[in-house]
């Protein structure tokens, strides 16, 4: 479908930079049938201006359809029974009552090699097979699938979990990290086999020792950190703690399965529809062509909804054992006890510096918990952000009786530079250096060099005053930190665009929008293409009926579509072109598409509009397919289908707090937050997937964590009245300014912002509280126990 | 997990409600030994507290009975010796915004004001928010079978108790769950409740919360058959000024970590002549502070003499391992309160 693909590729000169700074040229080699440079963004119409969602009218009227909102003929409902303990071994359950309850359509034991939960288990139908080996799974944690129910109504279900029957035999069980790393401590794990992959925080390694609850280490290194500790003048070093973080995706984790006789379809709330269903095909030996994934719309995504899970798996088993459709969705306890989270993490953080600020030697020693998951490591961040020839760190997971944790917006970074941006604040002041101008000394990124100037000048960080100085009950304090994120790219992401008679555009792509605003920004690109605006582009995406899209995680998904997109329509483009040229008394090359008319260069009186040309097509349609494929200028590493870009995504925040030294209670009055994500092509969706950030590491700085009873191994507030989610009145003034950064990477040069936005704000939080009262909080979450607990001690 | 299904009915009077077979939401939350559950009768006002224990499954009445049809009972007016009668069905939102409330007694419109959100404060009533169980954490969790709920111990003395009491939690840590509470055992309102003869009974509100060393399973002594009419507030004395303020982790929708209320008697010099001074989010019911009232009689309310009456609240505190921090909260709470009331905060 796609033209001049035998032809050679091109060199075209692409300007880069940073818009307001400084612009040059530079040759890329690229692709014959891609698109040439695109203009910066001040020379386009609609890409780089603020643009109402693609969908954003039938949300707000409730037309658009969530998983839950999907209802089947004949649909069934699913339901889990758990396990009430933390530890325990399962010596046997009993279905038979559950199985003659007259609503029940379905019943599964899942019970996995490896213990309770689809977690772990390979297909339900295995699971069946465990148990009738007799086999005793444990159940390692409280909230654990032990079976799944499906019948004819949700409370058919519940009565029918309630039947079933299940002995367990209790295991001391431990919830705490300090706890599961002492001598002694009860065993999550006897054996581990690890197949390498990505774990909680990123890429874990296989065959790492496990000594009680203890596996690691996982370490890199680099230089002589000895000699470098030596060498320095001024030494900070300081242990910082991280709680567990939950998700909280308004819209809970839920799926629609339907197993036909001639394939599968399965509706979901999903960051990944083309990735579920090769999980699908593969789980359950179908070919990729009969399985469906639908995705119409997502109430958030932050990592826990980018593989099929153990509940989408459950679901799909009952439908194929009832021959019915299954709806299962999770209840909200069941969200923050078994759906997945941000590790928590334990960090000592040593870094040295000569008297001017140059670093000498860093190293770091974290443990991290991710309960019965592995890789709850704490990042590449203080690997990478500041220029350090020493450096190294070791890494441990320690597991504890608590579901998985898994992904979330930013892992390993997020708690990283909440220790890595409070030590070089600590070291800052040390060294009798501003925080902003130490960074300007060890940070070699000009970008980040560039968002520290723009966002002390609107935060005003010159009025700074010492910290502590303040006399009075409330205390104000300023503070910074950056944040850093890789720039990601599915190399194998596609979609379609095609151009019907009526002159109607439409793009089709199995990705899915997840609130991002992933379609809207398609329109836009496929919009300035053809000449028209975005409202003019049908998107139809969501649907793995359409050519594979990219997952919406790793901040990836923008950098990932927008290229192809641009591309397709590029090339749909100059096939009508060459069908116009004709008629138009011109040549293909001549014309260009621009507010709804087709127009020669030469002379602008040759034109028609779009509308006419799409009429005059021969055929129904005009129709290209095109992929992303590598950026120009290559990656800096690749694994499997996911390109490492060569650039790095910054981000630089300043906080406003201000703190009340008798009640603890601490206000974040005024965020101030630079970004960049290459060439920004929706700034008011931009903007306010930062604000979600913001809002995101807010949470996490003040208020949010979850709360494990000692005693019983359960979680205590699996709910959103007492896991403490930011409200309207924690929402402090966000002011959001983004960077216009050319480097000629891709048709776009698009990257992303979700990530990004949500690491630097606890630390930039912390530091502005430790410029209030001139202590330092090293543990999270900055609540009024901590503060109150701080300000009584007197010291750090 | 799906509600149980049940029935409802309407009551169109209180003696209907009180008649209408209901026993407390307390009993109707204790195991029945030996007999079929789930077979309670239970009254409905803005049923706020009510839907949120049948969806954890800690309550699963057989029915229902809504007394939201009772005409009149949302009335807020002056009575005839110049005390004011809240009907038991006025929304908290309603108390909030009333002029006579807010006259008479800002500590009641304050606290009302800032429970919740606006959502639930336009559909709860003033009866159901005093009459609502507690938030404990183990208390709403239908896996930890605590005293309260007819079990053998209290998690919280010996657990994760950064939320619950710091005063007279030996028993049951608990606090209580109604912030306008505070506010009215401080204001001295009584509690109207009749029964299905027609009986009318008038106790203090204070007499009439229940501490957990005399019945660790309720919060008050409400009985089977009564349903609650009205909360009466007594005619202030001339100079009498109030306040309520609370701290929470989060500034809206969500509970007190502390709250106080104040009500101030002065004479004509303006000396105290008389003072109550309440902790709510304290102890298993409202805690008077009495040390602080007494120390406040015969003086001039100045920002010293507030944060003396601040630490002296703290009196008999008995902070468990995680709430201490709620001690220097409360001292604070009650000198701004104390320094509001006075016309000076």
């Amino acid at each position: 479908m796609a033209t001049g693909s035998q032809d050679s590729p091109r060199h075209e000169k692409f300007v880069t930079g940073i818009v307001g700074v400084g612009l040059s040229d530079v040759e890329r080699t690229v692709p014959a049938d891609e698109a040439p440079p695109l203009a910066p963004n001040a020379q386009l119409s609609q890409i780089g201006k603020p643009t109402p969602r693609w969908n954003g009218r039938a949300k707000v009227t409730g037309a658009v359809r969530f998983t839950a909102d999907i209802a089947l003929p004949g649909m069934l409902h699913g339901r889990f029974l758990r396990s009430p303990l933390p530890h325990a071994r399962i010596r046997a359950v009993d279905t038979s009552a559950a199985e003659r309850h007259p609503g029940v359509r379905a019943v599964l034991v899942l019970l996995g090699p490896n213990g309770a939960g689809g977690a772990t288990s390979v297909s339900a139908e295995e699971d069946v097979e465990a148990t009738r080996r007799n086999e005793q799974p444990i159940a390692l944690y409280a909230g654990a699938a032990v079976a799944a129910v499906a019948a004819i109504s949700e409370q058919a279900a519940d009565e029918a979990v309630r039947l079933i029957k299940v002995q367990y035999e209790p295991l001391p069980f431990v919830v705490d990290m300090d706890d599961a790393r002492a001598a002694g401590a009860p065993v999550v794990y006897e054996t581990l086999d690890v197949q390498p992959g990505f774990g909680a925080s990123g890429l874990v390694s296989p065959g790492l020792t496990l000594k009680g609850n203890v596996r690691g280490p996982a370490g890199d290194a680099r230089g002589d950190v000895a000699a470098g500790l030596v060498a320095a003048e001024v030494v900070v070093e300081g242990e910082y703690r991280t709680q567990v973080q939950t998700h909280c995706c308004l819209e809970p984790h839920g799926i629609v399965a339907d197993w036909r006789a001639d394939g599968l379809t399965v509706h979901i709330s999903t960051q990944f529809t083309a990735g579920v269903r090769a999980e699908l095909a593969r789980a359950f030996g179908l070919p990729l062509g009969r399985v469906r994934v639908i995705a119409e719309a997502i109430g958030g995504g932050f990592g826990s909804k980018s593989q099929l899970g153990y509940y989408g798996h459950a679901a799909v088993a009952l439908s194929r054992k009832a021959q019915a459709p299954v709806r299962l969705v999770l209840e909200r306890h069941e969200e923050q006890v078994d759906s997945g989270y941000r590790p928590a993490t334990w960090q000592r953080l040593r870094i040295g510096a000569a008297r001017d600020g140059t670093l000498a030697a860093m190293s770091l020693l974290s443990y991290g918990t991710a309960g019965t998951a592995i890789g709850a490591g704490v990042g590449n961040i203080a690997q990478r952000m500041y220029t350090c020839a020493n450096f190294d760190e070791s890494h441990y997971d320690v597991f504890i009786n608590a579901g998985p944790g898994c992904a979330m917006r930013g892992p390993g970074n997020v708690p990283g530079a909440f220790a890595l941006e409070q030590a070089i604040d600590e070291l800052a002041e040390k060294l009798g250096i501003d925080p902003v101008a130490l960074r300007d000394r060890i940070d070699a990124s000009p970008v980040r060099r560039e968002e520290r100037r723009i966002g002390a000048e609107r935060m005003g960080w010159s009025t700074r005053h010492p910290a502590g100085a303040e006399t009075g009950t409330i205390k104000t304090g300023l503070g910074m930190a950056q944040s850093l994120w890789g720039a990601n790219v599915q190399v194998n992401s596609a979609c379609e665009v095609r151009v019907l008679r009526d002159g109607s555009v439409e793009v089709r792509s199995s990705v899915q929008d997840i609130g991002t605003g992933t379609g809207t920004i398609i329109a836009q690109v496929v919009a300035e293409e053809f000449g028209l605006r975005a409202e003019d582009i049908v998107i139809r995406i969501g649907d793995t009926d359409f050519p594979a899209g990219a997952p919406s995680s790793g901040s990836r998904t923008a950098a990932s579509m927008t290229p192809p997109a641009r591309n397709a329509a590029y090339q749909v483009c100059r096939q009508l072109f060459a069908l116009v040229a004709p008629a138009l008394g011109t040549t293909a090359d001549d014309l260009q598409a621009r507010d709804g008319r087709i127009v020669s260069r030469r002379d602008p009186a040759r034109a028609m509009t779009f509308h006419d040309a799409a009429a005059s097509m021969r055929t129904g349609q005009i129709a290209v397919v095109a992929s992303r494929g590598e950026d120009y200028a290559g990656f800096r590493g690749r694994r499997g289908d996911m390109g490492f870009a060569l650039n790095d995504l910054g981000g630089v925040q300043f906080a406003a707090v201000s703190v009340d030294t008798e009640t603890g209670l601490v206000r974040v009055k005024r965020v101030v937050a630079v970004h960049d994500c290459g060439r920004p092509i929706n700034p008011a969706q931009i903007e306010s997937q930062v604000q979600g950030g913001i809002l995101q590491g807010l949470g996490y700085a003040l208020l949010e964590e979850r709360v494990f009873d000692r005693q019983t191994g359960l979680i205590v507030n699996a709910d959103l009245e007492q896991y403490k989610l930011p409200g309207a009145l924690e929402v402090p003034a966000i002011e959001v300014h983004l960077i216009e950064n050319y480097q000629g990477f891709s048709a776009t040069d698009v990257y992303g912002i979700a990530e990004p936005s949500n690491i630097a704000t606890a630390p930039a939080i912390a530091n502005a509280i430790y410029n209030a009262l001139g202590l330092r909080l090293r543990t999270l979450p900055m609540n009024r126990a901590a503060i109150l607990t701080a300000l009584a001690a007197g010291k750090n | 997990m799906a509600m149980n299904r049940f029935e409802w009915a309407s009551a169109r009077t209180a003696a209907e409600g009180a008649a209408s077979g209901a026993t407390t939401v307390a009993d109707a939350m204790l195991p029945v030994p030996g007999g079929p559950p789930g077979q309670a009768v239970v009254l409905k006002a803005g049923g706020i507290d009510l839907l949120d224990l049948m969806k954890e499954g800690l309550l699963a009445p057989r029915r229902l009975v809504d007394l939201r049809a009772i005409a009149g009972l949302d009335a807020i007016a002056q009575e005839s010796d110049g005390g004011l009668r809240i009907g038991a069905l006025a929304s908290l939102q309603q108390v909030a915004e009333h002029p006579l409330i807010a006259d008479r007694a800002r500590a009641l419109a304050e606290a009302a004001g800032g429970s919740a959100s606006p959502q639930i404060r336009h559909v709860a009533t003033i009866g159901g928010n005093l009459l609502q169980r507690p938030r404990c954490w183990y208390f709403r969790s239908i896996a930890h079978r605590c005293l309260r709920k007819g079990g053998g111990k209290c998690f919280a003395v010996h657990g994760e108790n950064q939320y619950h009491a710091i005063f007279a939690n030996e028993v049951c840590a608990v606090v209580h769950p109604s912030t306008a509470a505070t506010a009215l055992v401080a204001l001295g309102a009584r509690i109207e409740i009749v029964n299905a003869g027609g009986d009318v009974r008038r106790p203090l509100l204070d007499e009439f919360f229940v501490a957990p060393e005399t019945d660790v399973q309720r919060e008050n002594d409400l009985k089977e058959g009564e349903v609650v009419t009205a909360v009466l507030l007594p005619a202030p004395a001339a100079a009498t000024t109030s306040a309520h303020m609370r701290q929470s982790d989060k500034q809206a929708f969500d509970w007190p970590i502390a709250d106080v209320a104040v009500v101030l008697e002065r004479d004509a010099d303006g000396r105290c002549s008389k003072a109550s001074v309440v902790l709510g989010a304290a102890a298993p019911v409202p805690r008077r502070a009495r040390a602080t009232e007494e120390m406040l009689v015969g003086e001039m309310i100045d920002e010293k003499l507030a944060r003396e009456a601040g630490h002296a609240a703290l009196e008999a505190s008995t902070p468990l391992a995680r709430n201490h921090y709620k001690q220097p909260i409360f001292a604070a709470l009650v000198a701004r309160v104390l320094l509001r009331a006075a016309g000076q905060g």
